[in-house]
């Protein structure tokens, strides 16, 4: 937003080099209002400090899901996320749990590799089944058809077991096989579930719920992570397998 | 593809540079592209998603209309499940909008969009949030896309094919000497360093900021950095894209996106488009105009506003008059144009017509190079938007 006033803000802010032995925390003061959101702050850091800052950004509406960073330490989208919710300095950081590239960047390849083989194409765009061109408006809850989840990564910055376990594949990736099983469209289910029956999948969750905490999109991929398991236990009961036991988050089989 | 084979070096990666480093590298061009944020962070990505029909241009711009249909139809086509198949209304509230109505017919007709006019109680049944006061609405191929993932599938494909897409990467001069443009200087924003990279031809393809990239050369690009301001509120107001039936106007779209509504936009020029601002009165009558259409866009949850520079050809004069300026393209062989050799710009133009875009400008380059692989993008679907951040 426009910023009014004298008013300033004292950003904290990561900064990183490759080939650099350290991150460093550079101090900056930034012109605020009430609306002054913290993606306005960065950008004006680099209009105006430092054309060299790393930051990705892409909507500005918390639609494309490229501006996660870490504010006072919790997972946000920077482009919704106001300073004058922040008190004191306010301390901008890279999400956990990705590599670093530079600065606030972090490197999104590992996210969308721990995605199942179907990748997420921007599916629920799709016309359903029964909809054609014709009935395309015909009610709006007929016809919610984006994916809820952005592909932020914020949840798996805020999971503790991605922060300890390299291999789980965490909430996101989680959520969308889930999302696969609820609407398969020709996708293999018996794949899917095979995918998530592993300790590193739906059996690696200990049920903290940060990630349904910390997803800006409202798709609670916590709540997606126990659907997978009920799913699993199911499909175990059936097999004549060990069922691990119901809603423990530290079941494992 | 060969290692000797003509290299183009393509500066930008928003819709244009990566539908255009697609096409190329189908032609078998060797392809660098240079972009010095995160892909589509520039115009393409905040756009507020709407795939045009043309219907908006179909008045006063027919080329562009028609250019919109054309692709509309196309895209949807080589990029399935890019696009929310939810169609648009354009909405008459005021006697004004009814006089505006029978030219709207005919300007679609003969540009070839297709229209279906409903009256009020068929468009309340089909949108009930839509105000009680409209008097007609007409429903065209408009669509919802994801603004940056869409695009994103153009630099996926592109990557596969074995264009080199270098984000985090500015271009710190252009190398100018006798004439010919023979590649650039650049800075890795990731390491500091600062490298050369060689080309045969560089394409200049970094819509508002083109003006500034061309200035490298010493040639001048007709470009007016002319932003909008748009609103996004919580809340799928509409299915369907919602449009003033009017010449266009500020706050005259609600485009649904996700569980979010986008209200655009406004217009106004600057000479830096990488200094918006977001002007408190635009977002205001983004609430104002937009409530006319869907009274419920005033009550609802702000989520986000923001301001997106559009690239509008024209020269200070076209624009200081205060005159509608075309949405249509334009490339620039700067050899013809300014005696510049291995320099070419791509501008103008729009989300919807990337591809189109895309293909003049390789047709133009790819004359240049002495290359007549004619282009194949009508045909090729895209891969997904995630292949883009594959290893």
């Amino acid at each position: 937003m426009t910023t009014k006033g004298g008013s300033t803000r004292r950003l904290l802010l990561h900064r990183y080099r490759r080939g650099d032995a350290e991150p460093h925390i550079e101090e900056h003061d930034v012109p605020a209002d009430e609306g002054t959101t913290v993606l306005a702050a960065l950008r004006w850091i680099q209009l105006h400090r430092d054309p060299s800052l790393g930051l990705r950004h892409s909507c500005f509406h918390a639609s494309c899901g490229t501006c996660g960073v870490r504010v006072n330490g919790r997972e946000h989208l920077a482009c919704v996320t106001m300073l004058a919710d922040h008190e004191g300095t306010i301390a901008v950081d890279p999400i956990a749990n990705l590599p670093v590239s530079h600065d606030v960047v972090v490197d999104m390849q590992p996210f969308f590799a721990r995605f199942p083989d179907q990748h997420p194409i921007v599916r629920a765009s799709e016309p359903l089944p029964h909809a054609d061109a014709t009935d395309a408006a015909d009610g709006i809850d007929e016809h919610e058809r984006f994916e809820d989840c952005i592909e932020c990564g914020l949840c798996l910055s805020a999971c503790p077991i991605a922060a300890t376990d390299a291999t789980y594949l965490g909430p996101a990736a989680l959520a969308y096989a889930q999302r696969l099983l609820e609407e398969p469209r020709g996708t293999d289910r018996e794949a899917i579930l095979d995918w998530a029956d592993q300790v590193n999948a739906a059996w690696g969750c200990h049920a903290a719920f940060e990630c349904t905490e910390a997803c800006p999109s409202d798709v609670r991929p916590a709540q997606r992570i126990m659907a997978l398991r009920r799913e699993l236990r199911r499909r175990r009961r059936r097999q004549g397998r060990e069922v691990p036991e119901p809603e423990n988050g530290t079941a494992r089989p | 593809m060969t290692r000797g084979s003509p290299h183009v070096l393509i500066v930008g990666g928003g819709g244009t540079g990566g539908a255009l480093a697609h096409d190329l590298a189908l032609r078998g061009v060797r392809v660098t592209l240079v972009e010095r944020g995160e892909f589509t962070s520039g115009t393409t990505g905040r756009h507020h998603g709407l795939l045009h029909s043309g219907a908006r241009y179909a008045v006063n711009d027919a080329e562009s209309a028609v250019e919109c249909i054309e692709e509309n139809t196309l895209l949807r086509r080589i990029a399935p499940g890019s696009f929310e198949e939810n169609d648009g209304l354009f909405v008459g509230v005021t006697d004004e909008d009814m006089a505006y109505l029978p030219g709207f017919l005919e300007g679609c007709e003969a540009t070839g969009i297709p229209t279906q006019v409903l009256q009020p109680a068929e468009a309340l049944r089909l949108e009930p949030m839509l105000s009680p006061d409209l008097k007609v609405a007409v429903r065209v191929p408009d669509a919802t896309m994801d603004a940056m993932r869409m695009p994103l599938r153009f630099f996926a494909t592109a990557k596969a094919n074995g264009a080199d897409l270098l984000n985090w990467v500015d271009v710190a001069d252009l190398e100018l000497a006798g004439g010919t443009v023979s590649g650039a200087r650049v800075r890795d924003l990731v390491t500091g360093r600062t490298t050369r990279i060689g080309a045969d031809i560089v394409v200049n393809a970094t819509g508002p900021w083109s003006e500034q990239v061309a200035s490298m050369a010493g040639v001048d690009v007709p470009i007016r950095p002319s932003p909008g301001v748009m609103l996004a509120v919580r809340g799928r107001l509409t299915n369907m894209v919602i449009n003033r039936l009017h010449a266009s106007g500020d706050g005259d779209i609600v485009v649904p996106q996700r569980a979010l509504s986008v209200v655009g936009t406004s217009s106004w020029f600057v000479e830096d488009p990488d200094d918006l601002g977001v002007p408190a009165d635009h977002v205001q009558r983004m609430i104002d105009e937009g409530s006319i259409l869907v009274p419920a866009v005033r009550h609802a949850e702000f989520r986000a506003a923001w301001s997106a520079a559009r690239p509008l050809i024209g020269s200070r004069e076209d624009a200081d008059s205060g005159r509608e300026l075309s949405r249509t393209f334009k490339t620039i062989d700067h050899a013809v144009d300014d005696g510049v050799e291995g320099f070419v710009t791509i501008t103008g133009g729009k989300g919807t017509t990337l591809r189109g875009m895309a293909e003049v400008c390789a047709d133009v380059v790819c004359r240049k190079l002495g290359i007549d692989t004619p282009c194949s993008t009508r045909d090729t679907v895209l891969l997904p938007h995630t292949a883009a951040y594959a290893a």
